[in-house]
């Protein structure tokens, strides 16, 4: 029966969840339809754009190109999965103090592979930073307050009292 | 203002706000569109065209209707009233209803309970189509009157044809040292938002008889138009929400077949609906750039003073009008704001042609002729062995002037623009100057803030506020604008802070809202911050007045000694004798009542007064410098680049994190446009479109964008909200122009088109090697047969903005009558 629905098990922003839904659908349709979660956006839904980025396994995944029941038992993480108990990941406070969120469609791709990037490094350079998220698109920003949210982030991640450059939000005067 | 405090006098106008939203887009809660999912929802899918051209002979629907889970069909024969974003070009059908104009017209709409089963049912509708003989670009509609694309047009398949004469140019040109001709090509481009367009409808059946659309949409009052029109619904009982845009930059402007046929689709079936449009479809809804080929002759003196010019376009308009005739009056507005032009003239023609309409991109109309202006007065500076900074700083045109085609120019921060430019990146010592391979190059812009006139006729504001004023101190404040990412909701929030004392956060915002909000005419044409600012103010102002009347009987002192500041109200020269905000708005609300004030903008009458004059008036105009670094690699053409300088004269900064944005984001944009972006067609097949995906629409990713240094100029305008002029357009239109004669300068080939490709670049430098003309552009510029030009003479020649009575004979003077 072609309408059967697949149930899988997985751990979704921390939480053990079940879920239900028709085995021919992407983990980012799973998400979106069948978990009501839509912070994954998606931009072409071929892989182009990056733009429904979410982690499985710590790893950034186009979530458009992924089978939901290729998620059973992974750890699945998504934009909602980001603030803990009503505070923002750093990355989020920085991209909300700085304006790399514009239209917002793209920054919850962006933020995760962002995260990704700096469980691995936590102080990248600013070509690292451009190459982990070189496959995300984004429209609004030019990416430059991206990239400057990123090293903030990432310098108060390490514990350090970061504020954002002057010419960051003025301009070179 | 060095150490990024807000100028002197404002509380929190020019500080770098975190936006109102923004914690909102961090976490992934703000609702687009396609977020939206409603019980019973169905959704819904549009048949396209497989023809650039061609007549319906017969559409079968049957087997589609028949389909276990569709519940609806439709085709052009339901809606068959058409609409348009101009009154005068209102030549759109939701659905196709004679007639096919380019791959991927809608033909028909299916609504079911899935998306999978909607998909399905649109392979069981038969269309039978007579193919036409196909216009594939504007040079071949010169040539092809018939058939003809649509049954209106100023000749055969000519859209509009514009002829505009401000003073006598050859006149100009005989005074001139130096008289250069250019022709230039300025590839179509799209707009590309990371949201593909979506709508959700539902209907609320008799008595109600209720619609409500939420659309991904900057201009809900304009689809609040359309739809009462085509629906035949009364306006007061359609509803129309814009939710948050994921990106516009004008591609989500025009009223769309996807929004009206989702309408109906709820009307027909009584569940709600909801479509968005694949990353093809989004191709296929286009508006985008206008392909334009340009022609420019322009005189000058040996300092550079230019003694007239004389411009032409062409442009490629698609298969329908949209905003299709002020583009091509765009093209033609504002080369008179930058450097003075004594005499002028312009002659614009907009073509149909068999493929996705064009409309308005970022930078509307203007981005094209900026490229050509810019890299023309380049190759006359070579010409005058002038320096190209110091030619346009010596021409600048005069602040609080008004220009040969009667645009009133206010505040004109171009020279202090050019001058950071300069400085910063090193022009001096670098331009000529870099080894081989390595070049920098200038241009300048400028842009609207706003467009002086309204879309449709019509003597009402352009925008309007209403403001609540909360016992609890919060104030709110309702505005028909749009978010599409820009900030225009942190704008309303931070000016009712500024006047009212209170912090941005304090303020609730509720835009985009026909049912809630008052009409502001939409995101376009970078008005928002102007025109919903001022009516911001007004609004808030007249709050404050009332406050501070019973504010100062209370506190028992003048109203004139009363300020607003840091959540109180209090006397300047006491300031402990004070109320917070929350009490001052209890003592109004409890001797006068609810406390809510409204406000609303209405642009100045603009001094042009001919026909044609409605395009390029604004309010106020911003101004750009760019200098572009490239690397050129001369062996492949590959073109790199790694730094762009840019100043941006925004009047004043009301949220400098957010003008910081929108210039670089700018930047981005004409660095895409330079480079790479293009929608490309096979012309030889079937003009379908080449490349309809985000992997072969090339764009930007992070390893093409350069790094951007970044100058705000500020030269506070008296017609903006605290000085405010615009910063979300104006930045992209230096930075072709800039790449282009940063190319000449890095290898010395002219590429006058773009985007300028490697294989544009090779070809010029192949050339080069052969001795021939080291360029790559276009040929020629066909003959129009162009109209009787419209003359205006321009200020200084005595004229009053309107023009001359037409010569009865042709040949005779103007204003001369037959005697």
């Amino acid at each position: 029966m072609p309408d059967a629905k697949a149930k899988i098990a997985l751990e979704l922003n921390g939480e053990a969840v079940e879920v239900a839904f028709a085995p021919h659908k992407t983990l980012l349709e799973v998400l979106r339809e069948d978990l009501g979660l839509t912070g994954t956006k998606h931009g072409c839904e071929l892989g182009e754009c990056g733009t429904c980025t979410v982690l499985v396994d710590g790893t950034p995944v186009l979530s458009c190109l992924l089978l939901g029941l290729a998620c059973a038992g992974r750890r699945v993480k998504t934009v909602e999965g980001m603030a803990q108990r009503g505070t923002l990941h750093p990355l989020q406070e920085a991209f909300a103090e700085l304006g790399a969120a514009q239209c917002g469609y793209c920054t919850p791709a962006f933020l995760l592979a962002a995260e990704a990037l700096l469980a691995s490094r936590a102080r990248p350079t600013r070509d690292e930073i451009k190459q982990a998220l070189s496959g995300n698109l984004c429209r609004c920003t030019g990416y430059i307050k991206i990239y400057e949210a990123v090293e903030l982030a990432a310098a108060r991640m390490r514990g350090e009292d970061a504020k954002p450059a002057p010419e960051t939000l003025y301009g070179v005067r | 203002m060095a150490s990024g405090k807000q100028p002197a006098g404002f509380h929190v106008v020019g500080k770098a706000h975190r936006k109102v939203d923004a914690t909102a887009k961090v976490t992934g809660i703000t609702r687009f569109a396609d977020d939206l999912f409603l019980p019973r929802m169905l959704f819904a899918k549009l048949l396209r065209s497989p023809h650039p051209h061609a007549r319906i002979v017969s559409v079968d629907t049957s087997r589609a209707a028949a389909l276990p889970g569709v519940k609806a069909v439709l085709t052009g024969k339901d809606l068959p009233i058409p609409f348009g974003i101009l009154p005068v070009s209102q030549d759109e059908h939701a659905l196709a209803l004679d007639k096919v104009r380019f791959v991927g017209d809608p033909v028909a709409a299916v609504a079911a309970t899935t998306e999978e089963t909607a998909t399905e049912a649109l392979e069981l509708i038969t269309v039978r189509y007579e193919p036409l003989r196909a216009v594939p670009d504007a040079l071949d509609a010169v040539e092809h009157p018939e058939p003809a694309i649509h049954d209106y047009a100023d000749a055969g398949n000519i859209h509009k044809l514009i002829d505009l004469e401000f003073g006598d140019v050859d006149a100009g040109l005989a005074e001139a040292d130096v008289v250069r001709e250019d022709l230039f090509f300025f590839e179509g481009n799209t707009h590309l938002p990371m949201e593909q367009h979506a709508a959700v409808a539902d209907w609320s059946p008799p008595p109600d008889g209720k619609l409500t659309l939420w659309s991904a949409t900057q201009t809900p009052h304009y689809v609040h138009r359309a739809l009462a029109k085509v629906l035949e619904l009364p306006a007061a009982r359609i509803r129309v929400i814009a939710c948050p845009n994921g990106g516009g930059f004008g591609g989500k402007s025009d009223p769309f077949s996807h929004e009206i046929a989702a309408a109906k689709l709820a009307m027909v079936t009584g569940r709600p609906v909801k479509i968005t449009l694949t990353r093809e479809e989004v191709f296929y809804c286009h508006r985008g750039r206008h392909p334009t080929l340009m022609w420019v002759k322009t005189g000058v003196k040996k300092d550079g003073a230019i003694t007239g010019m004389h411009f032409k376009s062409l442009l490629d308009g698609g298969g329908y009008g949209s905003y299709g005739v002020a583009s091509t009056y765009y093209t033609g507005a504002l080369q008179t704001v930058t450097y003075h032009v004594p005499r002028y003239k312009f002659q614009g023609a907009r073509a149909f042609t068999n493929k996705p309409p064009c409309g308005p991109k970022r930078g509307h109309g203007t981005p094209q002729p900026r490229f050509a202006l810019e890299v023309h007065l380049d190759k006359i500076a070579e010409q005058l062995e002038m320096d190209p900074a110091e030619l346009r700083l010596k021409h600048l045109v005069p602040p609080n002037s008004l220009t040969a085609n009667w645009l009133r120019i206010g505040t004109m921060g171009l020279g202090p623009c050019i001058e950071k430019v300069v400085r910063g990146s090193g022009w001096k010592d670098r331009f000529k100057k870099l080894p081989y391979g390595k070049g920098i190059g200038l241009a300048c812009s400028s842009y609207i803030t706003g467009a002086g006139l309204p879309i449709y006729w019509n003597a009402m504001p352009h925008s309007g506020v209403q403001l609540k004023c909360d016992r609890g101190g919060g104030v709110t404040v309702f505005c028909g604008s749009t978010e599409i990412g820009q900030g225009s909701d942190s704008i309303l929030a931070t000016i009712v802070a500024e006047v009212l004392g209170l912090q941005p956060l304090d303020v609730a915002v509720v835009t985009g809202d026909t049912d809630l909000t008052p009409v502001d005419l939409g995101s376009y044409s970078s008005r928002v911050t102007l025109m919903t600012g001022n009516a911001a103010i007004q609004a808030a102002e007249r709050a404050r007045d009332v406050i501070a009347l019973h504010a100062a009987k209370k506190l028992e002192t003048a109203i004139a000694r009363l300020t607003f500041a840091e959540g109180r109200v209090f006397d300047v020269e006491d300031p402990e004798r004070g109320l917070t905000f929350a009490e001052a708005v209890q003592l109004a609300e409890a001797a006068e009542g609810t406390i809510g004030t409204v406000g609303s903008y209405t642009p100045a009458p603009s001094a042009g007064k001919y026909r044609g004059a409605g395009v390029g008036p604004s309010p106020a105009y911003s101004y750009s410098a760019c200098v572009a670094e490239v690397d050129v690699d001369p062996a492949t053409g590959i073109v790199r680049v790694p730094k762009i300088w840019i100043a941006h004269d925004v009047g004043r900064a009301i949220n400098a994190a957010t003008v910081m944005g929108q210039i670089e984001g700018s930047v981005y944009m004409g660095l895409g446009e330079a480079l790479m972006e293009e929608m490309a067609y096979r012309g030889n097949r079937n003009v379908v479109h080449k490349i309809p995906s985000l992997l072969e629409y090339k764009s930007p990713t992070t390893l093409e964008m350069s790094d951007v240094v970044t100058y705000i100029v500020e030269d506070p305008d008296p017609n903006g909200p605290f000085g405010a002029k615009e910063c979300g357009q104006g930045p992209l239109l230096p930075v072709p122009p800039a790449v282009a004669n940063a190319v000449y300068d890095a290898v010395g080939v002219r590429i006058d088109e773009v985007p300028i490709t490697p294989e544009k670049v090779f070809k010029a430098l192949r050339r080069k090697e052969k001795g021939e003309a080291p360029r790559f552009g276009p040929a020629a510029f066909p003959d129009i047969a162009w109209p009787e030009p419209i003359r205006v003479p321009p200020p200084w020649e005595g004229g009053d903005g309107k023009a001359v009575p037409a010569s009865p004979i042709p040949g005779l003077a103007p204003g001369v009558s037959r005697p």
